[in-house]
């Protein structure tokens, strides 16, 4: 097949925990006409898990998209590995970084297998082509999906669907994820479930983007939070350092308090309610 | 961590033991068309006016091909050579770009509706052969109402496209209905050119229209071959891109495909196959439309299987549907296109009711 026969096609080398291995630099961009990102510096590091926080329509998809090089930022620059993201060829981009949609869609009715099996496709042709059955099994068992390894992918829920385009996006074992509201459809086992995931991945050296509305999801396994508010970054550090009752408070239009967890020590981000009685 | 392992070994094998089934499947479906096909195209060799045995088919092929067989009498030899092979022949060709085209642009629409006949491609195809046709030109020799076919359907295929995509999907109704609108536009133009046409053209004219392959010789199947062999030769290549395609642009954009690059390339070869079979036999509708939707059904969707089956599929349809045409209303015959419209039309009716039903009305 043209494009993925190239056996001696340069592989990607593992990063070393706390490399960088996606950084932008003042970048902007826009959604249909409307600036919805606005000077963002932001690097993505091996082996730690950046939450990408803020209200709707913040800019956070937007900027994703930007990391993922679907969309062409109007002014800055992105970099992957150190090299401008645009300089990248599709077929070699894909052996670095893959991308969870925000909706899984699929136009045929393709078997939740053959679509794991899908996110093996950049590495045909490669020397680690060979790996294909450990990678899309171990994506399968991580995600919950491989008791209905043979259903037809529209059969499923959402939140299978979810599950099943996470194991896709895994199994092509890429050394950046980035992952477009992951939790979005899941119940409460499988949210846990996937930031598990991405912290597992993370311990191998694996850089993690991905995009949380759960502010105590990203306060218990993210390493960084960058909160976006108008496309711009107003804070980005640990969980202790940026959750701010004040910050968060005036970011979401919404008063809320931050709590430590009375036994890890996690913090615990919830709306600021009248008691009821 | 006994159960993991437990869970890990059976899930393994539980996929690997789906995925053999449409191995199997798709192996077995391949060699019953296959033998079909041949059933099919000896009965059609032998049968007609002047009746040959199928024994005597054999031989002669044997013969010409120089591995034993004998050659057969005079009339014989040339009703088998001059009249029914090349019929035959024409028959698979065609039917293999058909269906082959159908399932290439299903693939790139990411749409079971999406067919040449449906969306207007065979129409765009059909105003330059037509044009060919009616104005006598012949400037690319044998093979000017084949190019005249690839020019205007691969103008055809480019508007189709634009006008009926929408932030990288296509939606059903306006794909439809670009097709109502390309299809009344060709309709017009053809009945244009008829109207200037004089006596001998508006013949001619009038039998490609059918969609008949009754004037088939080895000229026409020269005419098309090097496009159909072109378009079925490529087709392949792109089909586990085409299958990544189905999990949108955009994300098979992230496993490595050079989206642009492959539609431009599949939208040539839909252009080419389509010119292919309009050229010599009209507007033949709804192959390219059954054929995939049939196989997917049986064998998956995954089209490593599905371009090859479809092409295999097509061509097995339009022998039959060409041996049934020339049988039902003997020494009649049936206008094939007529044939072919009246088995797929209720198909894409119900076709139409199930996607409706699955995503819950158009709009």
């Amino acid at each position: 097949m043209i494009g993925f026969t190239r056996r001696d096609r340069p592989l990607p080398i593992p990063a070393v925990d706390g490399d960088v291995v996606a950084e932008t630099f003042e970048v902007c961009a826009e959604l249909g006409g409307n600036p919805v990102v606005n000077q963002v510096s932001l690097t993505a590091v091996a082996g730690e898990v950046l939450a990408l926080v803020g209200p709707n329509g913040a800019g956070k998809s937007t900027l994703l998209a930007v990391l993922a090089a679907d969309q062409t930022p109007t002014g800055g620059a992105v970099e992957l590995h150190g090299r401008p993201l645009s300089s990248w060829r599709a077929p070699d981009l894909a052996l670095r970084r893959a991308v969870l949609p925000q909706a899984a869609s699929l136009a045929f009715p393709f078997r939740v297998s053959e679509v794991v099996a899908m996110g093996r496709a950049p590495w045909a042709g490669t020397a680690r082509e060979d790996e294909d059955d450990r990678h899309i099994a171990e994506a399968m068992r991580g995600c919950e999906v491989a008791e209905f390894a043979d259903r037809p992918f529209p059969a499923l829920s959402g939140g299978e669907r979810a599950r099943v385009a996470l194991a896709r996006v895994l199994a092509q074992d890429t050394g950046l994820l980035l992952l477009d509201e992951p939790t979005a459809a899941l119940d409460l086992r499988h949210q846990e479930l996937v930031l598990r995931l991405c912290r597992e991945r993370a311990g191998r050296g694996v850089a993690v983007v991905v995009v949380l509305h759960d502010l105590g999801l990203a306060a218990a396994h993210c390493d960084r939070v960058a909160i976006l508010h108008h496309g711009r970054v107003e804070a980005c550090g640990s969980p202790v350092e940026v959750f701010d009752e004040d910050l968060l408070s005036r970011v979401y239009r919404q008063p809320v308090e931050v709590l430590p967890h009375p036994h890890t020590e996690d913090l615990i981000v919830l709306p600021r309610r009248r008691s009821r009685s | 961590m006994s159960t993991t392992t437990d869970d890990r070994v059976e899930s393994s094998e539980r996929a690997e033991r789906a995925g053999r089934v449409r191995v199997g499947r798709a192996t077995l479906l391949t060699v019953v068309m296959l033998a079909a096909l041949i059933t099919v195209s000896l009965i059609s060799a032998g049968y007609g006016a002047y009746p040959i045995p199928i024994g005597d088919i054999v031989s002669s092929l044997w013969n010409r091909i120089g591995i034993g067989g004998h050659a057969l009498e005079r009339v014989a030899e040339s009703v088998l050579w001059d009249i029914r092979f090349p019929r035959v022949v024409l028959a698979i060709v065609v039917g293999a770009c058909l269906g082959c085209a159908g399932a290439v642009m299903q693939g790139v629409f990411g749409n079971p509706l999406a067919e040449p006949g449906v969306i207007g491609i065979s129409s765009g195809a059909a105003i330059g052969a037509v044009c060919a046709i009616a104005f006598g030109v012949s400037v690319f020799g044998n093979w000017t109402v084949t190019v005249f076919a690839f020019i205007s359907g691969l103008i055809t295929v480019f508007i189709v496209y634009t006008l009926s995509r929408q932030g990288g999907r296509t939606e059903v109704v306006t794909l439809i209905l670009t097709g109502i609108a390309v299809n009344a536009f060709g309709g017009a133009i053809i009945g244009l050119f008829i109207f200037i046409a004089d006596n001998s053209q508006l013949t001619a004219i009038t039998f490609w229209q059918l969609g008949s392959l009754s004037q088939a010789t080895w000229q026409k199947v020269m005419a098309i071959l090097p496009f159909a062999v072109v378009g079925l030769a490529v087709a392949p290549r792109y089909a586990r891109r085409l299958d990544l395609l189905s999990l949108g642009e955009r994300p098979a954009r992230h496993l490595g495909v050079d989206v642009e690059r492959m539609r431009v390339v599949l939208i040539l070869v839909v252009a080419i196959l389509t010119a292919a079979a309009v050229a010599v036999s009209g507007i033949i509708g709804f192959v390219g439309l059954v054929i995939p939707h049939l196989l997917r059904m049986a064998a998956g969707p995954g089209h490593r299987f599905l371009i090859g089956g479809s092409a295999l599929g097509g061509a097995l349809i339009l022998a039959t549907a060409d041996l049934t045409a020339r049988t039902v209303a003997a020494p009649a015959e049936l206008p094939l296109g007529v044939l072919t419209a009246l088995v797929g039309s209720p198909f894409f009716f119900w076709l139409l009711r199930r996607t409706r039903r699955k995503q819950g009305g158009w709009a």
